[in-house]
């Protein structure tokens, strides 16, 4: 299995002094293509900020991150984020859609980001929302669609640019059980591959049989491995 | 980067709301600046509106006039003096006061009487009606069509007035290029025929009009006049110095320069707070366009896209609405004084940059200093 993502000695605190908390202990962790790996465990456990540190945006007290082999936090500010735009897709808990903008040109926003051409972005977003099976939402804003609807519009935002890792942060916290279960199976069904490697974290127990493998986590460790039922 | 202040340019103007309250921030600030800078202008330009009438390129008067209306006598040696001068071509005595007439109504009505070089008639206005001679006529006088020639009863060729006990015909109808400031009819005679009419103090003479033989001229003439005790200065500088003493000297100035200073604020109140609250309303979303992958000079990029479109669409809205306003007076009130010039526009323009580079600046300032992290944290 080729690995995808790499992280050694994780360690990440917050505050000073009496009031710090240490939310990452000294983690170690790899994640290859063609698995969906889940992060799971109690709030606070620090699995959003071990989520964080992986993807490039929050900055680690100590340890390495490797993706694809490059080491993402010897990289000065504007080289992690193109490395972020590039490689790495987010689906946000909150989703952070653009009320003002279609559901089309949301999920072009990556692509613009690339400086692809207007137009271009927006017919490439199509395509995607296609895959997701939005194509009839296009050109409604994401206020006019249902949550699992707005989730997918996410997920066709987070595929624009074909990134090889897919970082989803709790998919299923806004949606009911039937849609959460759907779209994450969607994710599976249809966004992993060998060349993808898909990071979801999730405290949500009824989609862990989607999971290749199950990581648990407390108090800032993963103290082991749940058995993933795909 | 098209793309990205596309994106910009989408996220501003399909939040229709915030939009239009920003526009009307700046449209409001703009419009009041416009205007009260611009009835200031037309206000100094019609206080100079003899100095523009008359067109002489010199004026020698005495060192404490202060505007052209002004006027203090100068004794008639003053011309023969100037007269004989290194560089001046050419001379002429001006007379300029007021008077009372009384029309045929009976009403009495005060005016401007300009009393021009009997021998050259120099600084003579353009005629509608009647012939430059005709002032030469026993009683002769021309009377300006301007906005206050309602006040003169309308008069037609061969109208008559009194003038203390004396009689004055209209012989003309003469248009000028600004009317005066003040609100009261301007007529015109000859020189000494206005001596004649009106009570005068010992010294008649209000002006000296030189024509100096070259440009090169105007500083020697300058300095011979100086010896004299007197103040010789150019066209320009009569009109400078005019609006000098209303700016400094009145409270025109000062009043007018706060009312405008409360447009500038008003506007900046308006379109800084809601750019500002534009900004936090959507700094999620920026947040999440960091995760993503945008540097910040883009997103700084945006935000001064956003601002500055605002500005200037702003900016030409509140100028063409001023301009719309403007025009609509001037059909009723023809010498409404009021003056656009480039001046009045560039100092609009340069306070709605302000306007835009401050709300910009506190917006950029929060939009760098979110995190990422803080997308995923919620």
């Amino acid at each position: 299995m080729r690995i995808a993502i790499e992280a050694h000695g994780l360690v990440k605190g917050f505050g000073e002094g009496s009031a710090r908390i240490t939310a990452l202990r000294g983690v170690d962790l790899t994640a290859g293509f063609g698995e969906m790996v889940y992060i799971v465990g109690p709030s606070g456990s620090g699995k959003t900020t071990l989520l964080s540190v992986l993807s490039g945006v929050l900055r680690p007290d100590d340890g390495k991150v490797l993706v694809e082999g490059i080491d993402i936090w010897g990289l000065d500010a504007d080289a992690l984020a193109s490395l972020r735009l590039q490689k790495i897709g987010f689906v946000f808990q909150d989703f952070h859609l653009f009320p003002r903008l279609t559901s089309a040109e949301n999920a072009a926003i990556p692509l613009i980001l690339r400086r692809t051409d207007w137009d271009a972005a927006v017919a490439e977003g199509v395509k995607n929302l296609e895959i997701v099976g939005l194509r009839n939402r296009a050109d409604l804003p994401p206020v006019k669609l249902s949550g699992g609807e707005q989730q997918r519009v996410a997920i066709a935002r987070a595929i624009a640019g074909r990134p090889e890792i897919l970082i989803l942060d709790e998919p299923t916290a806004s949606l009911d059980g039937d849609t959460g279960r759907n779209v994450v199976g969607f994710v599976k069904e249809h966004l992993l591959n060998e060349d993808r490697c898909i990071i979801v974290v999730t405290h949500d127990s009824r989609i862990y049989d989607f999971a290749s493998r199950i990581l648990k986590m407390e108090d800032g460790r993963l103290t082991g491995t749940l058995e993933a039922k795909s | 980067m098209r793309g990205i202040l596309l994106l910009a340019f989408k996220l501003l103007v399909n939040d229709k709301a915030k939009f239009t309250a920003l526009l009307v921030g700046i449209i409001f600030a703009v419009f009041l600046m416009v205007s009260m800078t611009a009835m200031f202008t037309g206000v100094l330009y019609r206080a100079s509106a003899t100095v523009v009438n008359i067109g002489a390129s010199m004026w020698v008067m005495d060192p404490s006039v202060d505007t052209v209306q002004n006027t203090i006598g100068l004794p008639a040696y003053v011309l023969d003096a100037v007269r004989s001068m290194d560089g001046v071509k050419y001379a002429v005595p001006l007379y300029s006061g007021g008077a009372l007439v009384k029309l045929p109504t009976g009403r009495y009505q005060t005016v401007t009487v300009i009393g021009l070089d009997d021998t050259s008639l120099f600084g003579r206005p353009e005629l509608e009606q009647g012939r430059i001679e005709d002032i030469y006529q026993e009683n002769g006088f021309f009377v300006v069509r301007d906005a206050e020639f309602g006040k003169f009863d309308n008069p037609k060729l061969g109208a008559e007035f009194e003038l203390n006990d004396h009689r004055g015909v209209v012989v003309g109808i003469a248009r000028v290029a600004s009317s005066g400031l003040y609100g009261i009819p301007t007529l015109y005679t000859t020189y000494y025929r206005a001596l004649q009419y009106i009570p005068s103090p010992r010294f008649t003479m209000a002006y000296v009009l030189v024509e100096p033989k070259s440009p090169a001229d105007v500083e020697r003439i300058k300095r011979q006049v100086a010896k004299l005790g007197y103040v010789a200065v150019t066209k320009d500088e009569f009109m400078q110095k005019t609006a000098d003493f209303l700016i400094h000297k009145t409270g025109f100035g000062i009043n007018l320069m706060i009312m405008t200073l409360m447009s500038f604020v008003v506007g900046l109140s308006i379109s800084g707070q809601t750019f500002y609250t534009f900004i936090l309303e959507n700094l999620e979303k920026f947040g999440a366009l960091k995760a993503i992958g945008a540097k910040n000079r883009e997103l700084v990029a945006m935000i001064l896209f956003q601002a500055g479109f605002t500005a200037l669409v702003g900016y030409g809205l509140g100028v063409g609405l001023c301009t719309a306003l403007i025009g609509f007076a001037k059909l009723h009130l023809p010498d409404y004084a009021s003056r656009i010039s480039f001046l009045v526009l560039g100092l609009a323009f340069g306070m709605v940059l302000v306007i835009a580079g401050v709300s910009s600046y506190f917006g950029v300032r929060r939009v760098l200093r979110i995190e990422p992290f803080d997308i995923f944290r919620g």
